[in-house]
């Protein structure tokens, strides 16, 4: 997956978002790197707060100021996208990335027709005429699973239940063939059995058009059904990240084995969950060292010094001094 | 799936003796019509929601019995309904033996009211941004004159924030400098500030992290082990009922489907809302992947669809469905669901393959 030639999709290097306040410089996103490779589904993970939406919001060039990218690079097929002029991020946005945003009552226009928005987009990026259009946006439609397409097109957004909605922002997101697609809390604002549909329909369509998908959620069971890796996030910084299976049952960062004991599990009879005490620091309070480190129950010294970088742990990669080999080493003597 | 569940101790009574709250026939109807002139102009008639639609179950005492659904089928109404928030359109409120709707004097209404107490889902929008938190605490124990002298509330206040697991020193904060789950642990210290015995929670960790949840449902165990206390917990996380309740009420548009001991739910769901529900949850452990069988939206509640309103979702559904609305009946002991194709044997039973 991360084999040097050819360049992966997308790669992100280091990168650092930071916020300019009064009170001295907030670093929301501190060296981050991750690559997506074609096809894959990376799961990003995290509390609130822990910077997941805002990598994603980076990479497809819709930071808001004055937040801003402060060091590192994103690459698409390993072309720099970070420092485009807007005119030319706009060819790419909607085009070969795409984004799935988690309100689908706010993410789509109340006072435009579905196929006109659909339209839009179809016009903008690929080279076809209004009734070319019109075709492939009923094709969508039908697609992601729109009952009488032909018809619904005409409609407005108010028209359609929540899980219809979020349906046609898919079909949004898709319209140009992206070889990427963002989805930012797809399914949060969802009744359950509509999230079990829309999470299935994604997986499915992107099966098949061989899109890459950055699914950020903070909901863990989402992730476990859909992504082929994950990378969990703490406090603006990546605590481990490798194949899906591995994160979920054998995590390796002791933050990411607190998370995974303390979701409630069916048919398991447990009495009392795991609990992180605390709560994650705020981004004026990050404690040096590994940010972990006050809430961690395996902290020695180093941790609240140096701080660690990924390294390689099981099948996973996760930043704690515990996988580090002269740790190891230490303890056995 | 199967490897992975363990059988739970059976330590709980199915069929309370003297329930603590007893809840009967209970229907709430909003008001929904369009203003009174575009109703005459418009020759159209009244419309109503309704909710709540003959809603019966009892809890016993020191258990937890939880209301699952998705969003619109009426769960908070009944909480709201039971701590006198909104008022029945029909029904009986049984608290300990007395009828809610009886009360007449106001004495006595505030002395059953002194014994339950509500948490709120939003720990951001229950707590006023503008008093300190010993204010707020202390607020019921004021309402309810419990204790007068001031240095004597501190005091309780001081031990309930300790027994929330907060310091008293924290008192003197505003809501504004804690965090969510520090918020949600406020609420219920101020839920316990007036000793009750009974507690309806509506949500109380959905707006929280999973960490945090965590934190919060630990503590809301320990409490009940502490103080003894009968829950009502309204969820729509089924991971999380199944972590907490020890008899479940599955609701769907405003009636109650599938009522069942919380083990028993989820090894042998009977009704095919339920089924559907337990087919919703991802699969963590990763065992497999989850059949195809979610369909469907939640329809419009003003206008339900007759007879069963799960027949349009239903793989069962057949033409008596359609016309006649089923009644709850008991399917296996302490198991009751409100289903035509249990009663006539076109369900095929056991436990749902996932």
């Amino acid at each position: 997956m991360s084999d040097p030639t050819p360049p992966p999709l997308l790669s992100v290097r280091n990168l650092r978002i930071e916020f300019p306040t009064r009170r001295g410089t907030l670093v929301a996103i501190d060296d981050v790197s991750f690559d997506i490779a074609r096809g894959e589904v990376l799961g990003v993970v995290g509390e609130s707060g822990a910077g997941k939406s805002l990598t994603g919001a980076a990479i497809i060039g819709l930071l808001e100021p004055p937040g801003r990218i402060a060091a590192g690079e994103i690459l698409l097929h390993g072309d720099p996208i970070h420092r485009l002029r807007p005119d030319q991020m706009r060819h790419i946005r909607g085009r070969r990335i795409a984004m799935i945003f988690q309100d689908p009552l706010t993410s789509l226009n109340p006072l435009l027709t579905i196929g006109q928005q659909l339209g839009e987009t179809i016009l903008t990026h690929l080279d076809v005429d209004e009734d070319g259009a019109r075709k492939r946006a009923i094709a969508l439609l039908d697609e992601v699973g729109i009952p009488a397409p032909a018809e619904r097109i005409d409609h407005y957004p108010h028209q359609f239940s929540g899980g219809m909605r979020q349906r046609v922002v898919i079909a949004l997101a898709l319209c140009a063939q992206p070889e990427l697609i963002i989805a930012d809390e797809p399914t949060t604002a969802l009744d359950v059995s509509v999230q079990a549909q829309i999470i299935t329909l994604l997986k499915r369509l992107c099966r098949e058009h061989d899109t890459a998908v950055m699914l950020v959620t903070h909901d863990m069971g989402v992730i476990a059904e859909t992504a082929d890796r994950v990378a969990v996030m703490y406090a603006g910084r990546l605590a481990e990240i490798g194949p899906v299976r591995a994160v979920v049952q054998t995590p390796h960062h002791p933050y990411t084995r607190g998370l995974m004991g303390s979701i409630p599990v069916l048919g398991a009879d447990i009495r009392r969950l795991v609990q992180i005490d605390g709560a994650m620091p705020r981004l004026n309070a990050i404690p040096p060292g590994c940010a972990f480190n006050p809430r961690c129950g395996a902290v020695f010294e180093r941790c609240r010094s140096d701080r660690p970088d990924l390294l390689p742990a099981g099948a996973t990669r996760a930043a704690c001094w515990l996988f580090d080999a002269g740790h190891a080493s230490e303890q056995t003597r | 799936m199967t490897a992975f569940i363990r059988t739970p101790p059976a330590t709980l009574p199915v069929t309370p003796a003297a329930p603590l709250l007893r809840v009967e026939n209970l229907k709430c109807a909003f008001d929904v019509s369009r203003p009174f002139l575009n109703r005459v102009l418009e020759r159209q008639p009244r419309r109503f929601l309704k909710a709540v639609d003959g809603v019966s179950f009892e809890i016993a005492r020191g258990e937890t019995f939880a209301l699952v659904g998705e969003s619109g089928c009426g769960k908070s109404t009944v909480a709201r309904l039971i701590v006198g928030l909104y008022e029945s359109t029909d029904g009986r409120i049984v608290f300990d033996g007395q009828d809610v709707g009886q009360i007449r004097s106001g004495a006595q209404m505030q002395a059953l009211r002194r014994r339950f107490q509500m948490i709120f889902q939003d720990p951001y929008a229950s707590l006023n941004p503008r008093w300190r938190v010993d204010r707020i605490i202390a607020e019921p124990i004021r309402v309810f004159r419990l204790i007068d002298d001031s240095t004597a509330i501190q005091a309780r206040v001081a031990a309930l924030l300790t027994l929330v697991g907060l310091s008293p020193a924290d008192g003197h904060k505003f809501p504004h400098e804690f965090s969510g789950g520090q918020r949600q642990r406020i609420c219920i210290a101020r839920a316990l500030a007036n000793n009750p015995e009974f507690l309806v929670c509506d949500e109380p960790t959905s707006a929280l992290d999973v960490s945090v949840q965590a934190q919060i449902l630990n503590l809301m165990k320990d409490l009940q082990d502490e103080l003894g206390l009968t829950y009502l917990f309204i969820s729509h996380d089924l991971a999380v009922v199944r972590h907490m309740a020890n008899r479940i009420g599955v609701m769907y548009l405003g009636r109650i489907v599938e009522i069942a001991a919380s083990r028993s739910l989820f090894e042998d769901p009977r009704h095919p809302y339920t089924r559907m529900l337990l087919a919703t949850i991802p699969d963590i452990s990763m065992t497999g992947t989850r059949e195809e069988t979610v369909r469907g939206e939640v329809p419009n509640p003003i206008t339900p669809p007759p007879g069963c309103t799960f027949h349009p979702r239903c793989p069962l559904a057949n033409e008596r469905c359609k016309r006649e609305a089923p009644a709850l009946a008991e399917v296996s002991p302490g198991q009751f669901a409100a289903c035509h194709a249990i009663g006539e044997g076109r369900a095929h039973g056991g436990a749902i393959q996932r």
